[in-house]
Parts: structure tokens; sequence; C-alpha cells
């Protein structure tokens, strides 16, 4: 029996609807109502005695449960912990749970892993799946024994009746549970979250044993017979496009089946899709790479190519001069009397903070294997975005969306990269025309140099303090490079006089989400200039923050797409950190305690770091604490701490050494040599992490965490040196002292 | 393209292909050993990190030529069955994000531990620098090696 209805919301509506009801709203499309009609689904087979309750669930008479990972896996956890929600509602023993990554299907709803939604949206929604199931297999025990079904209950796999003594393992319950016709989900009673064993406890990632045996997981692991391995070269200025190339040398060379130019944009005048190239096709990885060291390619370069980090930079500073609503200097918010206040205030402090673009240098380089046949293709990708994979895919190839299936497979590194399907694109034109599978794999340096990079960014900050150190006036003017601050972003709603002013800087670097898009530099400016204000107001940062985030709960967002701020939750995370960290307590001189917190992501997390900075100016993060309220359920702790343990790590990774250099249109730094990337010996070595539980819908960890420690460490870099970081990389302060 | 005769994970693997190919894509695309990750190409990563005579070697460096000499071990060639102290230990700590770095951090840490059975944090540091991980989870990377030398150390003590 198959009991699917197809989701009929588009995935902008899901992320509304979601974001709307903290998660709760979507989950009635996953199961098909009572009485609705079947939709069959051709990739959930029919086995014979096999119970199948909706999409997501599979109960075979020996008991194993299946349960359908919807969601890419990009080293989130996503593929253990929401069949740990299904697998808990159902009263499953985990040790019979079976979990298998579900092709990019209707059936499953949205299927798309990015901004830390899946938990949010999957939560109630994966309960639901898991109730039904389990109301079910109740139904069947039930009426076996001629007992009320609200006397039984399912527990490890078995359907117990107390009074009587009764069991039946599920097992043996999937004949009869078959014949019962799926009751509406919201009939379905969830459980008492106290009786949960499942849920908090520490699992494993389900596919642990074959990552550490080297088993084929990943897409560039993928085969097809009769594949053939292709590269694909594109201009090194964003935009170019070839007009020529040496493509009769490059097939004769050993090895080689094809190489031809590729002169098309897909989406047309867009970046971030399929843009021209010259594809090289050969018999093994190997022969492809060696092929391509010796093609020469005459490139136009388009209009970008005498853009520079340098020129940028100096627009900035001119962009910084400007009055309040001339030309490119938008006024995005404004509260109270800004000058009035800045030229009455007891202290003013005024600082420029900027930062780079940054790489998400997924360890697993950017690939795709595609087989188009005629009408119809295959895809096997390593994409956080399987719906937009195949929608540019249709796109580029003319063939319908539907004749095009795809395979998501373990992914080596999100971070927002493989929200982009442009790999995809391009194995699939390549496909197109082999007319064979083709597995096309990029260098790092097509990597770093073709990414869709974190933008940098520009902020001119002034700050004012009253006589009796409260902070009275906030004035930011943000210079950037497409997306700038929104009007309700912190500290709005905060200070009495407010003004945020915002610019764009025209350029033609593409640019994607990357890790907690925004916040993730946005933390850092906000926390280091509130920790300079709070010195200048002479008062611990921790009381200048709390005293901030004021006495509201609730604080309403403003304007249309305002959000509201929960000051509480912030302000109990703060309160935990500074004393789980032992903050205040007397440090050696060159040893510092800085305190960073953030809303995002629909988490609250504070962190304080704790470093020590050598005379000689040698920094090292010796201790992150971390106070996290992402709602009243973590799912499964190991994964929860691994993803916080994680986003700190990566915070400091970014902070600390990453910057790319924009010369003549194209990104100077070639590969890890010329990017370093944080190494084992500057890991933090203590991460102490605390869940705040909170009457909240739980939340997801794969980004929140992030933005707060780049400013928990600059600010306790001040407090070890008394040097501020105002531009990132870290790496461009000299922080020696004496 | 010359013929060479390999010895990976205790098995003889003869292969066509040109000498100065890397015996990264050697294991990956002939020998369908695909455990062995590239990063970067340029010894950079250590993703492809294998053993050669036991020493840990970056294999998107080393030629196949090279290699043709040696005894090479990949991270299917650790355990046959993930029995080895590392993977136990990677699997009980829940050390992976992706996982994509992991066969190669395993790798480097056996041949640690082959030569160290007690590793310091400092030994960890010199030992393990080479190695990336982008999710950055060097923290259970650090706990995952010290757990590895304790569980080797009561599979010594219960042998002796
Ligand atoms: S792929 Fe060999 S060191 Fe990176
Ligand atoms: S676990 Fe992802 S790169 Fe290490």
């Amino acid at each position: 029996m198959s009991s699917i209805l197809r989701a009929p919301l588009d995935r902008r509506s899901f992320l509304k609807l979601a974001t709307m009801a903290g998660g709760g709203l979507v989950l009635g499309y996953y199961i098909r109502p009572a009485g609705a009609a079947e939709v069959a689904k051709p990739d959930i087979e029919k086995v014979d005695g096999v119970f199948i309750p909706n999409a997501f669930i599979r109960i075979a008479p020996d008991g194993t449960v299946t349960v359908f990972s919807a969601r890419p896996e990009v080293g989130q956890g996503i593929k253990t912990s929401l069949p740990m929600i299904v697998a808990e509602e159902l009263g499953a023993d985990w040790k019979n749970v079976r979990v298998v990554s579900a092709v990019l299907d209707p059936a499953f709803g949205p299927q798309f892993a990015g901004g830390s939604m899946s938990t949010p949206m999957s939560y109630t929604a994966m309960r639901r799946v898991g109730a039904t199931a389990r109301a079910m297999l109740v139904e069947a025990a039930a009426q076996t024994w001629g007992v009320p079904a609200n006397e039984c209950i399912a527990e490890a796999g078995v359907v117990r009746h107390a009074a009587s003594g009764r069991s039946m393992k599920f097992g043996d319950l999937v004949a009869k549970a078959s014949t019962l016709p799926v009751p509406a989900a919201e009939s379905v009673a969830l459980k008492d979250p106290r009786d949960f064993t499942l849920l908090g406890s520490r699992i494993g990632g389900v596919d642990n044993l074959k990552v550490v045996t080297g088993q084929p997981l990943f897409g560039i692991d993928q085969k097809r017979p009769g594949m053939v391995f292709a590269v694909y070269e594109k201009g090194p200025v964003w935009g170019a496009r070839p007009l020529s190339a040496n493509l009769d040398h490059v097939k004769s060379l050993p090895g080689v089946r094809d190489a031809f130019i590729v002169d098309r944009t897909v989406p047309e005048g867009q970046l971030t899709g399929l843009v021209p190239g010259v594809a090289i096709v050969a018999d093994s990885t190997w022969a492809a790479f060696s092929a391509r060291t010796q093609l020469e390619v005459k490139w136009q370069e388009g209009g970008f190519q005498n853009s520079s980090w340098e020129d940028f930079s100096r627009q900035a500073q001119e962009l910084a001069k400007a009055a309040p609503g001339s030309p490119n200097v938008a006024v995005a918010r404004t509260d109270g009397d800004v000058d009035k206040a800045i030229s009455g205030a007891a202290r003013v402090v005024e600082a420029a903070y900027s930062y780079p673009f940054i790489s998400h240098t997924n360890l697993e380089p950017q690939n795709c294997l595609v087989h188009v046949q005629g009408d119809r293709a295959e895809i096997w990708a390593p994409t956080q975005n399987p719906d937009g994979a195949r929608k540019l895919a249709s796109q580029v190839l003319g063939i319908a969306a539907e004749k095009i299936q795809v395979t998501i497979t373990r992914i080596g590194g999100g971070f927002g990269r493989r929200l982009d399907s442009d790999p995809v694109a391009e194995a699939a034109v390549i496909s197109q025309r082999l007319g064979a599978p083709v597995k096309l794999t990029w260098n790092r340096t097509d990597d770093l140099q073709h990414d869709h990079y974190r933008p940098g960014g520009f902020h001119f900050l002034k700050g004012a303090v009253d006589a009796d150190g409260s902070l009275s006036a906030w004035r930011s003017h943000h210079v950037s490079f497409g997306s700038n601050l929104g009007a309700d972003d912190y500290p709005a709603r905060f200070v009495p006089n407010y003004l945020l002013l915002n610019s764009k800087l025209e350029n033609g670097v593409p640019q994607g989400p990357w890790r907690a898009p925004g916040s993730c530099t946005y933390a850092w400016m906000i926390c280091c200039f509130l920790d300079e204000l709070a010195h200048a107001a002479g008062r611990d940062p921790v009381e200048f923050n709390l005293a901030l985030l004021g006495d509201r709960d609730l604080v309403p967002g403003t304007g249309e797409r305002g959000r509201p701020y929960n000051a509480a939750r912030m302000r109990n995370v703060v309160r935990q950190v500074a004393e789980r960290s032992g903050w205040g307590k007397p440090l050696a001189r060159g040893k510092g305690m800085g305190l960073g917190y953030y809303f995002s992501h629909q988490g609250y997390i504070a962190e304080v770091a704790e470093v020590t900075v050598s005379p000689k100016g040698d920094l090292k993060v010796d201790r992150v604490v971390a106070a996290v309220d992402v709602g009243s359920q973590i799912v499964n702790m190991s994964g929860a701490e691994n993803q916080v343990q994680g986003s700190i790590t990566d915070g400091l990774n970014a902070a600390w050494r990453q910057e790319l250099d924009i010369r003549q249109g194209r990104v100077v730094q070639a590969n890890f040599n010329e990017y370093p990337m944080l190494r084992i010996p500057d890991a933090p070595r203590a991460i102490e992490i605390h869940f705040v539980k909170t009457d909240n819908p739980p939340t997801g960890l794969g980004e929140p965490a992030l933005p707060p420690l780049a400013p928990a460490v600059c600010n306790a870099i001040f407090a070890a040196t008394g040097k501020r970081v105002r531009q990132l990389p870290i790496s461009r302060t000299d922080l020696s002292w004496s | 393209m010359s013929k060479f005769t390999l010895q990976v994970n205790g098995r003889s693997h003869e292969v066509d292909v040109a000498p100065e190919t890397p015996l990264l894509w050697v294991l990956r695309d002939q020998l369908d050993l695909v455990g062995t990750k590239f990063g970067c190409g340029i010894g950079q990563c250590a993703a492809c990190t294998v053993h050669l005579d036991g020493a840990p070697a970056r294999a998107c460096l080393t030629p196949v030529s090279a290699a043709a000499s040696a005894r090479v071990t990949t991270i299917e060639g650790l355990s046959a069955d993930g029995s080895h102290p590392l993977q136990k230990a990677w699997c009980e700590l829940d050390v992976a994000q992706c996982g994509y770095c992991q066969a190669g951090q395993i790798m480097s840490a056996a041949a640690l531990l082959a030569r160290n059975p007690n590793p310091s944090d400092g030994d960890i540091d010199d030992a393990m620098a080479a190695n990336l991980c982008r999710c950055a989870t060097y923290f259970r990377i650090r706990a995952g090696i010290h757990r590895a030398a304790e569980m080797a150390a009561a599979d010594r003590e219960a042998k002796a």
C-alpha cells in the first residue's frame, strides 16, 4: 500500500510556511489524508509482504525497519537525525533500523539541505510519519487481541498490551497493518517528549562504518559502465567567453576522446549556472587533467577584467563620505536622531570594519556524473539542492524535468556551495554531446577560482554612549557587493537613535550562500563594535550587552519583512555562557576572554573564547565555551555537539587566515598553498557546549554556532593585548605587545 | 603507456598507464579503490594519504612508477571490516562530519600509532598537521587518536 500525496508546495512556499509555523505546518502534505486517492510512486517498489505506511517507512516481516532519508547528507548529520525522529515515534528499536538515501521525488517533500532548515521543517513532519505507522501497528495488534488500541503501546519494535501481558513484534504485525486504512496524520497522537528514549541520546552517524572503510559514498566515487572522464576549463575572468582553442592538438593527446567549446550561459546573464568554457573528455581522470595542461584558449574577457579588491576598497571609502540619501547611499532604517545623539554624547567611537571574499573550499572538489540518453537523463550528484540541479539540467538539456532522475550522493562538504548546480550543468552538456555517462571533476584551482564566494564587505560605524554608560546612538554604513544588512538586523530596535545606510558596489564576482550567510560576517562586525563601545563606556562587556538587550522578552519585527527577536532567549544564553566560562576571572597578561552572541537560523547562541597571545603576536585559542538555545529538543546529542564543535572551529578557520585577493577580474589564489586553512595544531583544544533547553520548536545547528565565534576571539584578543582587529582575516593585524 | 605490477592491500594488480600517472588516479580510476580521496593534487591536504611500505605518503604526488616497488596500503586495506582500533574509535566517537577527509586522517593516524603507540597532543599535532579537515572535526580527530591508542593498549594487554 503506497499512500503518498504529491507535495503541492514549491520550495519557496515551504520556506515561508516553515518560517511562519516554526515548522509544524508542512507535514500534512507528506502523508495521504484518509480517503484521499493513492498516487503510485514508481521508485517506491511494492515488495510483497512489506508494510509501507508512507514514503519514508517500510517494515519487513523480519522486523527490519527501513527509513528513507530524503535530505542530502553534507556532514550535518541529517541522514542520522531525521530517521531517529521517525524511529522514536514509531517505537522502533534503533538496532533494527536501516537508513537508505532517497532519490529526488516529490513524495518526500522538500529535499534541499540549506539554511539549517531541515530540522525545523521536518521535526514535526517526521514525528507524524513515525506516529502514523505506529498507530497502524498498534491497531493491528489491538484487533488481533480484541482489546482497545489505547491500551497498547509500541516500544523497541514490539507492541504490548500490559493488562493481558501480550506482545507482538512489528514484523509479525505487518501483514495485518498493511490491510488497515492510513489514519489522518493530525488524528494521531504524538509521544510526550518526556517519554523519548532515542531523541537526545548519542547516536553515531549511520554511514560511519562506510566512511572509515573507504566505501564509495561520495559524488566523486560514482561510476557507470562505459563512463568517460571530463574536465571543463572556464575563463580566468568571470563572464569570459572562449573565442578559440587548440582543440585539434588536445584531441591528439593520449586518452583524449573529445575536446570542444561550449559557448552558452544558462540561465542567460547569470554567473552561477552554466557559463562558457572548454570541455575535454578522456579515458581517465588523469588523462583529462594531463591534456588540460596543454590546452590553450583565447578568451574574450568581458566587462570585469579590471575589477580588483584594491579598487573595491577605494570605492567603499569614497561612498563612506557621502551623505545619507545621495546616490547609492540608501537609508535602510532610521530611528530617533543619530546626529544629535552623537554630538551630545559623552563618548563617541568611530571605526571601519572590513572583510574579504572567501571560498567554500569543500574538500570534495565539485563534480557530477550525468548520463543523457536521448530525451531522458540520469544525474548522480553531491548536491544540496537536487531539485535546483534537475531544473538547471532541464534548462541546459532541453529535456523535461520529469525525464531527469537525480540520485543524491553523500557530499564531501556543502557550506552552501552545493546549493548551486553549475557542475551539474557542465556534466550535462558534455554527456549530451557524447551520449555516454560522463563524470566531470573540477580541480582545486577550478574550485577556488570559480566558487560563488562569500562576499566581502565594508562597514563604517559610529557609536555613542551617554554619561550613564548606555548606548545612545549607532550609525552604520554598509558597503556591500550586493546583499546588505536588513533593517531589523541587530542592534536595530535596541538603540534609541539608529541609522543604517546601505550601498552596493557594482561588480562581477559570483556570490553565493556561505555557512550562515550574512550572519557569518555581520556578527563579527556588530559584536566587535559593541565591545568597543562597552569599553568606551567603561563597562564590563557582558553587563553592557545584557543591558543593551534590555528587559523586553519578545521584541517584535518592524516592517513587512521584520523578524521578531527573542531578547529573553538571548539574555539567557549570554548569562549562561558568562557563568560557565568563568567570565571575569583574573587572567595573566597576554590572555583574554571575549564574548560573541548572535541570533541566526532560529538559534540563539553565545560564545566566550579564551585566547593567549604571545608578546610576538602569536595567537592561540585555548578554550571556547558555548551556550546554545535551539529549542526544546536536541535530536542527536552526538551530532549536535559535532556541529557546534565544527562551527566553532570553522569560524576560527575562516576568520584567522582566509582571504582571496582579486586582481584583474580574477581570484589570485589557486590552491591550498596560497589559501591557508586551519590545521589541527591551531584548533581550539577545549570546546565546552551547554545546550539550554527552552520551550520553543527544535531548530537546526548546521550554521548558527559559527557567527559568534569570530567576534568572541577578536574581543578576547583585545582583552589580551589591547589591540583591535577591525579587518579580517585576523592574520592581517599585528598582535604583538610589550 | 607502460605496464606495472602493483601490490595493493596484499593483492597484485597489473595496470597499463602512463608512468607519471599519480598512484591516486590509478587507485581510483583503474583499481576501483575510491576510499583514497582527491582534494588538491599538490600535497597540501593529505586526503590522498596511503601507506607505502608502512610509511604515510601522498598518493597524488606518488607516480605509479615509484609505487610499483612498494607495498601499498589504502584505507580499504587497513582492515577488512573496520576492526582497526582507529576505525573503531572513529565510529565510537562519531568523528566524521562529511567524512571526505577521514580516510586520509585515519591513514596518517595509523602510521603515527604504528611508530608511537601512545602519542601526546604535541605528537598528534606534528603527525596530523598535513591533514585538512574542511568540516573542522579536529577536536574529535584528536580524541579519536587518543581513544584508539587506549583500545590498542587494551588489546595488547589482553593478548599478553
Ligand atoms: S590530494 Fe594529495 S595532498 Fe591533497
Ligand atoms: S569531515 Fe568533512 S572534510 Fe573532514
